[in-house]
């Protein structure tokens, strides 16, 4: 049995497995037991039932398995750049048990149809629970309503609705949206840019892209739109969630609508709290990602509002694209970055490394807020007995750098490629089942 | 310096070497041979994915009186316009053996991605790319300017020698499109490095937002700036073209009224004022006809020092460097 990165080590389950020593939330050290797919006990010295594996976790973090609510794994449609199957590898590689499928695919996952294939898919892979994301509106046109109700009715229980990658501008018809998905208590995900403030826009709008002649993204093309998002959902008394949010203002009005009780959601992506817009000034479309790259002041201003509970979560709005998409001029280089395989690594290095969050808030941005925005089940839960065992055993002592060809994802455009990231996947459980066993995939 | 991509490339010493070779390449070209053979065997690829034939034609010129192969490889007609990348058509002329390319690109970055993403390892010459930096129209520029004001002259007269100088001391202004212009960017840069004091004049719609750390002064009104007894005024091509999205000012006739260098505000320029343009101009749009043909205007000898620099360029590009390797 030879572990490769891409490839995986073929396994058998055993019927139990013991966890001895790792801290749940990175809080005391206890054992954890496995069986039958469940969380079976939680204490100090556990006994290991007769053909139980027991693996030694001292110093490691035990978590709730990861939940990305924001993945592009291409497929249908662009198998060039991903597959439900190779990003998925890259999900559970990077500790996740579910990712949200986003909507923008060939073709649109704005049917049933659509939504249940996404699925499908996801389950035959089995790295980890695929959540179809179903599109607001019909081929991400903006125009009129996709048959929601189908697809939150569908096999695939869709609650979650973007047509992430393009905004839902239309004022009247986000209102709608908003209202309508009150019926089957789902949530419209907003890809918040306003298209008029950016026609052709590379990067953010600030000094460097002055510096570079390159057309700019305005904070401000973000920002109007939540702040009005914010207010409809106030009037009509539904859910809204904001993606990838970016600037320091966004993080003001997601501040100010709490305060005033709205229903809304947020999250900041990793390459938004830790990258900034000075990395364009090489033309590497590498760091070319919507929303863009911010300036050092938005970087604080997300991470402290997603420490002090202002964004919800962190999602990677993962985006993997063939080679030939990113070694181009920039304005003719496809936005997006992958993130799936370096989010906690980041996380950790920007949020828990430097204080600003504790391991037990990493459970609450990673695992249960996703899971609980998107209405998951099995997703997100207590480390209890009695809750299916989707847990993820994280050594946060070793560091490593990032290299892209090393990933399971399809996609080699990593914004950290040669960064050297802290943290490294020790064991993921899907349903009990190890899918990562020392960083390398584990084959049912 | 391998490349010329940015006017960042070059400090004050390497700009100033640049400016005084120019100056000797001038005085050849006053010769009645006129072709020197410094770069026999060489070829230039001029490689242009936006239309353009001034400076096309300029820097054919001066690689041919170095005595280079020139190959023009052009947009319209060619692969490029059948879809070919800007990376396979580098594979390609590395292929076919170039020795230099000079690149006009519609997209900012073109330039600094074919010198440094490993598809071709020849020296690269920007020769304007998207709204990013033209640098040789920067170098022809500040040569003018150098020739006609530099030094310890200020009456307009080219006589003694200014080799060695910058621009210290001189006030220029330069007004226009200043967000889609390469050629305010580079000149900013260049004109601050050798001392020269820069004010921008445009519309705020045409400021980019970002531009208040640029080492220069912003101004919204010509006759504020001309108040100023600026050395120089360059006016900028208002590129229309450019104009993605729209609505940049109100009217043609708006903005020839606040912006257009008349004759009547170019009589309120100090005596030694010269006007410079780096064209193509639209002749009753930000420049009037009389003042482009006047006396101030040293616009067409703009066009004759662009020859010279972009000799200067290749020569220290291909001929200083194959001679410091050997």
């Amino acid at each position: 049995m030879t572990p490769t990165a891409a490839g995986s080590t073929a396994d058998t389950t055993p019927d139990a497995l013991l966890i001895r020593g790792a801290r749940p939330y990175g809080e005391e050290a206890a054992d954890v037991l496995v069986q039958d797919g469940l969380i079976a006990a939680v204490g100090h010295d556990l006994e290991a039932p007769d053909g139980a594996e027991v693996i030694d976790a001292e110093g490691c973090v035990l978590l709730p398995g990861l939940v990305d609510l924001h993945t592009h794994l291409r497929e249908p449609g662009g198998e060039e750049a991903e597959t439900v199957e190779t990003g998925t590898r890259a999900a559970a590689r990077g500790g996740f048990t579910a990712v949200h499928a986003m909507a923008n695919t060939t073709p649109v996952a704005d049917t049933a149809g659509v939504v249940e294939q996404v699925l499908q898919r996801g389950e035959d892979a089995a790295w980890c629970a695929v959540v179809p994301i179903g599109a607001v509106t019909v081929g991400l046109g903006g125009e009129r309503l996709a048959e929601l109700d189908a697809m939150a009715r569908s096999r695939a229980r869709v609650r979650v609705f973007s047509d992430d990658g393009k905004c839902v501008s239309d004022p009247v018809l986000m209102r709608r949206a908003l209202e309508y998905v009150k019926t089957f208590d789902g949530v419209i995900a907003q890809h918040a840019q306003d298209p008029r403030l950016t026609e052709g826009a590379q990067m953010h709008e600030g000094r460097v892209s002055a510096e570079l002649g390159l057309t700019g993204w305005p904070s401000v093309a973000e920002e109007s739109i939540i702040a009005r998002d914010v207010l409809l959902a106030e009037h009509v008394g539904s859910r809204l969630h904001v993606c990838h949010l970016s600037t320091a203002g966004s993080v003001e009005i997601i501040r100010w609508a709490k305060q005033r009780g709205v229903d809304v959601t947020a999250e900041v992506t990793p390459h938004h709290l830790l990258l900034t817009d000075d990395e364009a000034r090489g033309y590497d479309a590498v760091y070319k990602v919507n929303p863009p790259l911010r300036t050092r002041a938005d970087v604080e201003a997300v991470r402290a509002g997603l420490a002090d509970g202002t964004i919800d979560i962190v999602a990677t709005d993962h985006a993997p694209h063939p080679h030939d998409a990113k070694d181009r001029e920039w304005d003719t280089a496809a936005f997006g970055m992958t993130g799936l395989e370096t989010a906690l690594g980041i996380v950790q290095h920007t949020m828990v490394d430097t204080g600003a969050l504790t391991w037990r808030d990493v459970a609450r941005v990673l695992s249960e807020t996703p899971a609980r925005i998107a209405r998951d089940t099995d997703q997100g839960r207590p480390l209890e007995a009695g809750e299916v065992a989707n847990l993820l055993v994280w050594d946060p002592r070793p560091s490593a750098e990032v290299d892209p060809e090393a990933h399971a994802s399809r996609g080699r455009n990593s914004p950290v490629a040669g960064r050297s990231l802290p943290g490294a996947n020790r064991l993921t459980l899907l349903g009990g089942r190890p899918t990562v066993r020392d960083t390398q995939l584990v084959a049912r | 310096m391998k490349h010329l991509i940015s006017i960042g490339d070059l400090d004050r010493a390497s700009a100033i070497e640049l400016l005084d070779t120019s100056s000797r390449m001038v005085a050849t070209q006053e010769r009645q041979m006129r072709k020197l053979p410094t770069l026999v065997g060489t070829t230039v690829v001029n490689l242009f994915m936006e239309d353009s034939t001034r400076t096309r034609i300029s820097f054919e010129a001066a690689a041919k009186r170095l005595s280079a192969d020139v190959i023009n490889f052009s947009a319209k007609g060619s692969s490029i316009s059948k879809g070919e990348s800007l990376k396979d058509t580098a594979l390609t002329l590395r292929a076919m053996g170039a020795d230099a390319v000079v690149v006009r690109a519609p997209s900012s970055g073109a330039a600094h991605k074919l010198a440094h993403s490993g598809w071709i390892d020849v020296p690269i010459i920007n020769a304007g790319d998207g709204t990013h930096q033209h640098p040789t129209q920067a170098l022809l520029d500040t040569f003018t300017l150098r020739r006609h004001l530099g030094g310890e002259q200020k009456q307009g007269e080219c006589s003694g020698s200014v080799d060695g100088s910058g621009l210290d001391g001189l006030h220029v202004v330069v007004v226009g499109d200043i967000m889609h212009s390469r050629v305010a960017r580079s000149n900013v840069q260049l004109m601050t490095l050798l001392g020269a004091h820069v004010t921008l004049v445009a519309p705020p719609s045409l400021v980019p937002v970002g531009a208040d750390v640029w080492p220069c002064d912003v101004l919204y009104d010509l006759d504020e700036a001309i108040a100023l007894q600026p050395d120089a005024v360059m006016m900028l091509r208002v590129q229309r073209e450019r104009m993605l999205g729209g609505g940049y000012f109100p009217s043609a006739a708006e903005y020839t009224r606040r912006l257009q260098l008349t004759t009547e505000r170019a009589h309120r320029l100090p005596e030694h004022a010269i006007v410079m343009h780096p064209g193509p101009m639209n002749r009753g749009f930000e420049i009037a006809g009389g003042v482009a043909d006047g006396r101030r205007s040293v616009i067409v000898e703009q066009v004759a020092a662009g020859v010279s620099v972009r000799m200067a360029v290749l020569f220290h590009l291909l001929a200083s460097n194959a001679r410091e390797e050997s």
